[in-house]
């Protein structure tokens, strides 16, 4: 079928009429919007979707936001989990996983980075070795995102150390409820700890929960970073603003989120907060010092072009056109706006910006806003990551020499 | 809104196309050392054969019909290749002070003519007062003549159409208007004045007691003078962002070519991260002066926040892209056989001209408070 825009909005509004209901059971309700193919219309019709273009899916979102209805979860990994499944994944394993994905029922995350291996993110050394049916996983992961309550991981470890390193590589998912695998939370410098210290003491895993085959760790490990930059920014926190309505399934997804969401109460606070500084500016009156109104200005004009230039991408990509530039840049534009941001923000506040808490200007966000902007050019892909894959895959320019050639075994670690 | 028509691309392809067949660097620098500084052949071929002396100009003044953003992109390309020609003083400055300004008489006298490439206009816009916040203007005219000195007139010395602007009269806060010399008056003198940027040639003319006419009426609004002044920062924005991206084409090109310490120094993180960043910076700065040229081409009353993005963005990207384009050139990068000052050059000429980004900065706070207040 030709999906069109008039047929999209036609099709979820009647399908919404019917059957929405706020005063459902919030798990109810999703399966049924998985069966219908409006939890993710963009998804192939096997797997709960529709095969809609991915343009029109802001379409379905304008609807279900003119009637308030809650859409399947979406929150943190998720979302990464069901795109690799969807890629690489089997059908049983498909079947398995995908469903409670987006029911909310089960809740993942993202084990990758490791002590020794961060941007290096080849450099895994967690060890994974089949014994009759089974992996047999041993080593650390870190940084671990929501590892704290997640029912399963999304795990890239070496099962061959005889072999250059990205050829070493396999893909599980890790079951968190199990002897093997311990969690423990790490604080961060703004005091909150979203991320974890993962340990893997012969924890185990079925063969039926390894991806793809051995050695393709490393491909399937680039689908899941590829969804996770595409979608940066907007992954983690789903604004919904409920404000007109009412009904039991509200306090459903609001008790949800209270667990969902909790390692993401900074994230807005990491990207700078722009919304805040022009009325912070004026009420401070920081806006009459012509030095700070250069420093808000440019700070502006950056975001600005940067909302222009992600609407750009956009727009190229509904047309057809070949990607240009503008779509790789969104992750570092965000970097460079975000410590703008803190640099204002400081000069608005002078001394205020180091009161914190409810002593704080903004009941202790201007205070948290200093204290995490530093992760935005750290997680998802340092900022100097970036720039070598734009100047490598934007720019064609030249690979650096590699020092890390040969059996993995003989590369010199951490 | 955000994505270019296929017209739009066919446009630009065949500018570029153009420019690279009648443009070449070589016949640049030729025209450097010419006392004109533009090749009247190709610039009339940009009548004849491309058809875009007036782009944005209605059709019943002799032009294309088309909106302001097809002109920014004939821009855009004219900046990447540097050309040199009076298209911007012309076809764009003196245009856009006709279109903006002008009764429909004078739009119907002088816009056939500079769609066509007949007449040679420029606007004067700088003198003693205004070097650097060009609204400082203080020089006027009486009883509709004019006596005094404008300075950085682009083009002077080819043009024949001189419009001025100057005050309503000698109270310092009258209104600043638009007066248009005719041809030929004998008391209108040009000479070139000495600049950097050889591509762009700059003169002063000096006016005794010449009668001027007035452009629009005597009580048309008083903004006009904004709004030119807005539109030509857009349209030099436009301009400004291809010369960046030419900058950052050829950096990148050294890179990959030039070897030390045995391996192309593109594969060196200091200059790779350079161009990274700058090709970030030109992005940006291309979605400001796109997004500016959307805002006036659809009327949207907030164009002049979006004129201040644009060329205070413009202003920084140019000026980066040049001196990184420089540094990662090495030595030769400093000699005049190197191409890339020329470029430098010209982002020099044209962060100055129009407002440097400070000042496009301090406007945009102005302007984003007055938008709120309305
Ligand atoms: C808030 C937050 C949440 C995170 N969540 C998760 C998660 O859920 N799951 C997960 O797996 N990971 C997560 N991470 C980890 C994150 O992906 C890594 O921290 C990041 O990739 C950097 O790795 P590293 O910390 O080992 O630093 P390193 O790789 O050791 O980098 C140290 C410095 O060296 C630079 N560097 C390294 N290599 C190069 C190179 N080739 N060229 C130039 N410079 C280089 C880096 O840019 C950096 O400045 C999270 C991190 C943060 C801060």
């Amino acid at each position: 079928m030709e999906w069109t825009e008039t047929l999209v909005r036609n099709e979820v509004r009647s399908f919404l009429e019917t059957n929405w209901d706020a005063y459902k059971d919030l798990l109810e309700w999703r399966n049924k919007l998985i069966d219908a193919g409006w939890g993710m219309p963009s998804w192939p019709e096997r797997w709960y979707g529709r095969n809609m273009p991915q343009s029109l899916q802001s379409v379905v979102a304008e609807e279900f936001a003119r009637v308030g209805a809650v859409s399947v979860a979406r929150t943190g990994i998720r979302l990464l989990a069901a795109e690799t499944l969807l890629a690489h994944g089997n059908d049983a394993q498909r079947e398995r996983y995908l469903r409670k994905i987006l029911t909310g029922e089960e809740t993942w995350c993202q084990l990758f980075s490791e002590p020794g291996s961060g941007s290096d993110l080849a450099g895994s050394t967690t060890r994974a070795e089949l014994v009759g049916d089974d992996w047999i996983i041993n080593g650390q992961k870190v940084w671990t995102t929501s590892a704290h309550h997640a029912d399963f991981g999304l795990l890239l470890a070496r099962h061959d150390w005889d072999v250059p390193k990205h050829q070493g590589l396999s893909y599980f998912i890790l079951n968190f409820h199990q002897e093997g695998v311990e969690v423990h939370p790490l604080k961060q410098m703004n005091g909150h700890a979203s991320f974890n210290q993962v340990f893997f003491n012969n924890a185990k895993i079925p063969r039926s929960d390894q991806i793809g085959a051995s050695g393709d760790g490393w491909q399937i490990a680039m689908t899941t970073l590829m969804h996770e930059r595409r979608n940066a920014g907007n992954i983690f926190v789903e604004a919904r603003r409920r404000g007109d309505f009412n009904g039991p399934i509200y306090e459903q997804e609001a008790e949800e989120n209270k667990i969902l969401l909790e390692p993401y109460t900074w994230y807005p606070q990491r990207a700078g907060r722009v919304d805040l500084v022009l009325p912070r500016a004026k009420a401070t009156g920081a806006i009459n010092n012509p030095a700070a109104r250069q420093e808000i200005a440019k700070l502006m004009i950056m975001s600005r072009c940067a909302e222009w230039t992600a609407l750009r991408a956009r727009a190229a990509q509904q047309q057809g056109q070949p990607q240009g530039p503008e779509g790789s840049l969104g992750k570092l534009a965000g970097s460079n706006i975000a410590r703008q941001a803190a640099k204002v923000h400081t000069l608005i506040s002078g001394v205020d910006a180091i009161a914190s808490g409810e002593d704080g200007p903004e009941s202790g966000i201007i205070a948290e806003i200093l204290l995490s902007v530093p992760a935005i050019s750290i997680a998802g892909g340092t900022d100097e990551i970036q720039r070598n894959i734009i100047s490598e895959r934007v720019l064609g320019m030249q690979k650096e020499p590699r020092m890390d050639t040969g059996p993995f075994k003989d590369v010199r670690k951490n | 809104m955000f994505a270019f028509t296929d017209e739009q691309l066919q446009l630009r392809e065949s500018v570029r196309r153009y420019l690279t067949d009648h443009a070449s660097v070589r016949r640049m620098r030729e025209l450097m050392d010419d006392p004109i500084g533009f090749d009247r052949q190709s610039y009339q071929g940009l009548f004849d054969e491309l058809g875009i002396g007036g782009v944005h100009i209605p059709e019943e003044y002799g032009g294309a019909g088309l909106s302001y953003v097809e002109l920014c992109i004939v821009l855009e390309e004219m900046g990447r290749a540097l050309y040199p020609s009076p298209y911007l003083s012309s076809n764009v400055f003196a245009a856009n002070a006709l279109l903006l300004i002008g009764t429909a008489e004078q739009k119907a006298e002088w816009l056939p003519s500079i769609s066509s490439g007949e007449h040679l206009a420029t606007v004067a816009l700088y003198e003693e007062s205004n070097r650097s916040n060009v609204a400082d203007i203080k020089q006027c005219v009486t009883d509709q003549s004019f006596t005094g000195t404008k300075t950085f007139v682009l083009d002077a010395t080819v043009a024949d159409v001189f419009i001025i602007v100057a005050r309503d009269g000698p109270d310092p806060i009258s209104p600043l208007r638009f007066w248009l010399a005719r041809p030929g008056d004998a008391n209108v003198h040009c000479a070139p004045m000495q600049s950097i940027d050889t591509t762009r040639r700059i003169g002063t003319i000096s006016l005794e007691n010449v009668q001027v006419e007035r452009l629009g009426e005597a009580t048309s609004d008083t903004n006009g003078f904004d709004r030119f002044i807005d539109f030509a920062s857009v349209a030099l924005a436009n301009e400004m962002v291809g010369g960046a991206q030419w900058l950052l084409e050829s950096s990148v090109e050294y890179a990959n070519n030039r070897v030390q310490f045995g391996r192309p120094i593109s594969s060196m993180q200091a200059i790779k991260h350079k161009c990274a960043d700058l090709l970030l910076e030109i992005e940006l700065a291309k979605s400001g002066a796109y997004r500016a040229a959307q805002a006036i081409a659809a009327s949207d009353s907030a164009y002049p926040i979006h004129a201040s993005i644009a060329k205070s963005a413009a202003n920084d990207a140019y000026m980066q892209a040049a001196a990184d384009a420089i540094q990662i050139h090495g030595g030769i990068g400093f000699t005049w056989d190197n191409d890339t000052h020329l470029w430098f050059k010209r982002a020099k000429s044209s962060q100055v001209l129009l407002g440097t980004s400070e000042i496009h900065r301090e406007q945009l706070l102005d302007r984003l408070d007055l938008l709120e207040a309305n």
